[in-house]
């Protein structure tokens, strides 16, 4: 488990998300501020823009996916490696994503947070998120070889 | 060398003109100091570092994280020479102040999450793009003297 991750304070926090809204902004501005992800999401149809990106239907339904994804993983903060032991596989395997890349996420996701919250996004809310989503990150990389 | 486009440079200004250098300044480095509680080793002669509240409200921390956020001010005006522009820090940095250039990358990243949150609205993708790429660009100049 990430270490000391105050458990409560974290789930409190995420019961005011809007998972579906966070997840599609989320995966959009990886897409604009890290141009190379687009790499992964060919199939998406048009990202040439950020207006482009943000419309994009697809966009939002696999942000939303993600972050499902995520929300579920906070019910296993005691062992994320387990929990996301097979979407490992699958990232290294058939979808070959360079691991940096879910650090890149995990920071989009905690300016989204900032951006959605402002001051309730406390320093110390912020700590326990960082340690999410590099506990995240770390467990999505574990399977890679 | 880091490139800036006109968009870019404009997007940058029209935040900049915006932001509180103090409050922003002390926030996004009383941030670090608890997010990453390692780069609090680098401020032993700023007395009370022991909770959030005693970071938050250190007056050594907003006064230092004031002086930082205005050599970002300084950057701001020198986009097309970030690494002629910190030249002097990057050598103080490395030679006098000993710290890892990957902490200057995280205040990078903290000064982003105190605008998304101070800004929600101005703080578009592009706004957000734009910022990453200056605050990656000012650590890699101050990283570029570094022996």
């Amino acid at each position: 488990m990430p270490n000391g991750v105050n458990k409560g304070a974290v789930t409190a926090f995420w019961g005011k998300v809007k998972v579906d809204e966070v997840g599609a902004e989320s995966l959009g501005r990886l897409l604009v501020v890290y141009p190379w992800t687009q790499r992964f999401f060919e199939s998406f149809g048009d990202l040439s823009t950020a207006e482009a990106v943000f419309g994009n239907a697809k966009v939002k339904a696999h942000g939303k996916k993600v972050l499902d994804s995520f929300s579920e993983g906070l019910n296993h903060l005691d062992d994320l490696k387990g929990a996301f032991a097979s979407l490992s596989e699958l990232h290294c395997d058939k979808l070959h994503v360079d691991p940096e890349n879910f650090k890149l996420l995990g920071n989009v996701l905690v300016v989204v947070l900032a951006r959605h919250f402002g001051k309730e996004f406390t320093p110390e809310l912020q700590a326990e998120f960082q340690k999410v989503v590099t506990g995240v990150a770390n467990a999505l990389a574990h399977r890679y070889h | 060398m880091v490139h800036f486009t006109p968009e870019e440079k404009a997007a940058v200004a029209s935040l900049w003109v915006k932001v509180n250098v103090e409050v922003v300044g002390g926030e996004s480095l009383a941030r670090l100091l608890i997010v990453y509680p390692w780069t609090q080793r680098f401020f032993d002669s700023f007395g009370n570092l022991y909770s959030e509240s005693a970071i938050m409200g250190n007056p050594k921390v907003k006064a230092h994280g004031r002086k930082v956020l205005n050599s970002f001010g300084n950057a701001i005006k020198h986009m097309d020479d970030l690494k002629g522009t910190f030249a002097d820090l990057s050598e103080l940095h490395c030679d006098k102040l000993h710290v890892d250039p990957e902490n200057v990358r995280l205040l990078g990243n903290m000064i982003l999450i105190v605008l998304a949150s101070h800004f929600s609205k101005e703080f578009t993708p592009q706004m957000q793009a734009a910022w990453q790429k200056l605050t990656n660009a000012v650590a890699s100049a101050l990283a570029h003297k570094y022996h």
